[in-house]
């Protein structure tokens, strides 16, 4: 069985993709790499379609170490592919939804079911440029037993949340199954990408997650920046983890308390509300969103610090320092709530590794990886932080993740804030004649953003967005089995997996 | 636990004073209530929030609007996990064909008198992403809409502003 590199050798490397190779194989080599997957010996990134001059599927892997990344290219004239799925389970969906959206055919997948397409477009296959009859009522996998009765939930559900269907079966009122169908959030966005100059491209992916729009923005800068061979300044690199990092601290912030208020703790909700909001409001005063929305664009940043905002960064600084103690200390102590909490909504540490389980959900389950460390990218190397990982995989764990990494994003601001290197904001970028293709790995709060791109002639040629969440919400149907129906919320808001970034 | 309570007590609360809601919003609600007939809800409003395919960022700054700061349940206005419960459904994103019947169905739902706010630039005319093969456009395509709050996403004080209005007219 060859292995990564070896693979990556016996092709010949794109020479404009960038800034890991893009290596065209055959269906051998392609089946190869299934195999190394299926062994345990490269993790799967992404795996996407094309269509256009001709059909082909891309693959995305991380090598044994997690410090390789490399694209596998297949064409596909007859518009089929041997899957991955059918060896490697975590690529089912991702070929699932490839099936759907482009009509390339993964030859060996277990479960060919539509995925993002519920049958409300009013085509087959909308990427793919083909008609096709319409797709039969969806069946959702059988279950047999005594005793056991369904539960719909959704797409209108809980209370202030994205859509997305849960079929639970249940024996009383364990969870037997839960089965997710997911897509209604789902916008086209790879169609609109297609064609689109370069400052629409990065409008769409600041709002392909809205939770995470810094961390999608600088994905997509980032692709722009390799295809292109630029280099944002230090200035521009260090104004960009600020931001990511003030994302990540409200976005954590708000989970635990939101998680805590699923186990019905509405104080722990309040006070955490309180930090979130704080951080939002030194965002608008700093970079003129609460949310920082469309302040990263390829080349640099919008905006730039005066010495009022980094007062403003300090005072808020040491307001969550003074406060967050505190409520550690109260999550700690109830034991009411650690009776919810813990030993609740278990994710294996075994299939975390096999999905390659992106952000606060693998680390909870022993998965140490943070795309900031390995590959890495700047500011980051130049700063001084842990990233802290867990083996218990339950609920209270991902709690404790956060509480962790809540503790690291401070200290990466207060460094970002000591250390800002002078000079300007952006590079310059000649869009006119801008080609090449580009990849950009980011990780947002809940995990690693793929972006990977094609330009030509100043024009976004394709542009494809994968989100953590696909590697995220398939186990959180694995960590709800044997649980009760009660603690759904909880564990769904530990994992708190995107709608909108997974369905695109 | 009992520490934290009796601080908070101590500190005083955080909620801001309310802003005024616009002339704007005001006018658009009053031609609104002169298409139908209904009756005096006293003032109280019970939401429910509908996410017919947003990108998620309006939903953060809705979920702001019941934190300590905006402090919604203070104006007699409270999100409700059923329609049927509802006098009001709080609509995002440029609505996608995938949520097109979901929509539909949760507004037959909600009994009346009923009134549908759009929040978010997309919920008015599918925004950036109008266009797509995957979204049908603005709120209004699919249900009668009474107030569009723009924004990208809009503010908790945009959103209270309008939700403001809303109970000033739906009392009348």
């Amino acid at each position: 069985m060859p292995s990564l590199e070896t693979i990556v050798a016996q092709g010949r490397a794109v020479e404009t993709h960038r800034p890991w190779p893009r290596v065209p194989v055959s269906p051998e080599l392609w089946t190869a790499a299934a195999g190394e997957l299926a062994e345990g010996r490269a993790t799967l990134l992404g795996l996407w379609g094309e269509a256009g001059t001709s059909y082909a599927v891309h693959m995305a892997l991380l090598g044994e170490g997690n410090r390789d990344i490399a694209v596998l290219s297949l064409a596909c004239p007859e518009l089929e592919f041997p899957s991955i799925g059918g060896r490697h389970a975590p690529a089912i969906r991702l070929e699932r939804a490839l099936h759907s959206l482009y009509g390339l055919r993964p030859i060996g997948i277990p479960d060919l079911r539509p995925w993002l397409d519920l049958g409300f477009w009013d085509m087959q296959f909308p990427l793919g440029g083909r008609s096709a009859p319409a797709p039969q009522p969806y069946a959702f996998l059988p279950v047999e037993g005594e005793n056991l009765h369904q539960i719909p939930v959704g797409p209108v559900h809980a209370g202030i949340i994205e859509p997305g269907h849960f079929r639970f079966t249940a024996s009383g009122e364990t969870v037997a199954r839960l089965e997710e169908r997911l897509g209604y959030a789902h916008k086209g966005i790879e169609s609109l990408m297609a064609g689109a100059p370069l400052e629409r491209g990065a409008r769409l992916a600041a709002r392909t997650s809205g939770d995470s729009t810094v961390a999608y923005g600088i994905a997509f800068a980032r692709a722009i920046e390799a295809a292109l061979n630029i280099d944002p300044p230090p200035r521009a690199h260090y104004l960009r983890a600020l931001m990511a990092e003030l994302e990540r601290l409200a976005n954590h912030l708000g989970d635990i308390g939101a998680i805590c208020n699923d186990a019905s703790f509405a104080l722990m909700h309040a006070y955490c509300g309180v930090l979130r909001e704080l951080i939002l409001r030194a965002s608008q005063s700093c970079f003129g969103h609460r949310l920082m929305m469309d302040r990263v664009i390829p080349g640099g940043v919008t905006t730039d610090l005066s010495s009022g905002d980094v007062t403003t960064l300090r005072n808020l600084l040491r307001q969550i320092k003074d406060r967050f103690p505190l409520l550690i200390e109260l999550y700690d102590n109830t034991a009411s709530l650690q009776d919810r909490t813990a030993a609740t909504g278990i994710l294996d540490a075994v299939i975390a590794r096999r999905f390659g389980a992106a952000g606060f959900v693998g680390r909870a389950s022993g998965r140490d990886f943070d795309a900031r460390k390995t590959p890495g990218y700047p500011p980051y190397p130049g700063l001084d932080f842990r990233v802290p990982v867990l083996t218990a995989g339950d609920v209270n764990a991902r709690i404790w993740i956060r509480i962790r990494e809540v503790e690291q994003s401070l200290a990466l601001v207060e460094q970002i804030v000591e250390q800002l290197p002078q000079g300007p904001i952006t590079a310059p970028i000649e869009t006119a004649e801008a080609s090449g293709e580009g990849l950009g790995l980011v990780e947002s709060f809940r995990g690693d953003v793929l972006v990977s791109l094609r330009l030509a002639a100043g024009r976004i040629v394709r542009c494809h967005l994968r989100d953590p969440s696909w590697f995220q919400w398939p186990l959180l149907e694995a960590a709800i089995e044997g649980n009760i129906v009660a603690d759904f919320p909880l564990c769904n808001k530990s994992f708190n997996c995107s709608y909108s970034g997974h369905d695109a | 636990m009992r520490r934290t309570l009796f601080e908070s007590l101590s500190r005083g609360p955080l909620t801001e004073t309310a802003p005024r809601p616009q002339d704007t919003d005001i006018a658009e609600l009053a031609v609104a209530v002169e298409r139908s007939a209904r009756r005096r809800l006293g003032r109280s409003l019970a939401i429910r929030q509908v996410d017919a395919g947003s990108c998620n960022g309006c939903e953060l700054e809705i979920h702001a609007l019941t934190n300590a700061f905006y402090d919604l349940e203070r104006f007699g206005l409270r999100f409700v996990a059923s329609p049927r419960h509802a006098d009001v459904l709080l609509v995002t994103g440029p609505v996608t064909k995938n949520m097109r019947e979901a929509l539909e169905r949760t507004y037959r739902a909600t009994p009346d008198p009923k009134w549908v706010v759009a929040v978010g630039d997309c919920a008015r005319d599918g925004g950036l992403f109008a266009g797509s093969y995957a979204v049908v456009g603005g709120v209004s395509e699919v249900v009668p809409v009474d107030l569009h709050i723009p924004g990208c996403p809009p503010s908790p004080n945009h959103l209270l502003q309008g939700l403001l209005a809303l109970l000033e007219i739906s009392g009348k």
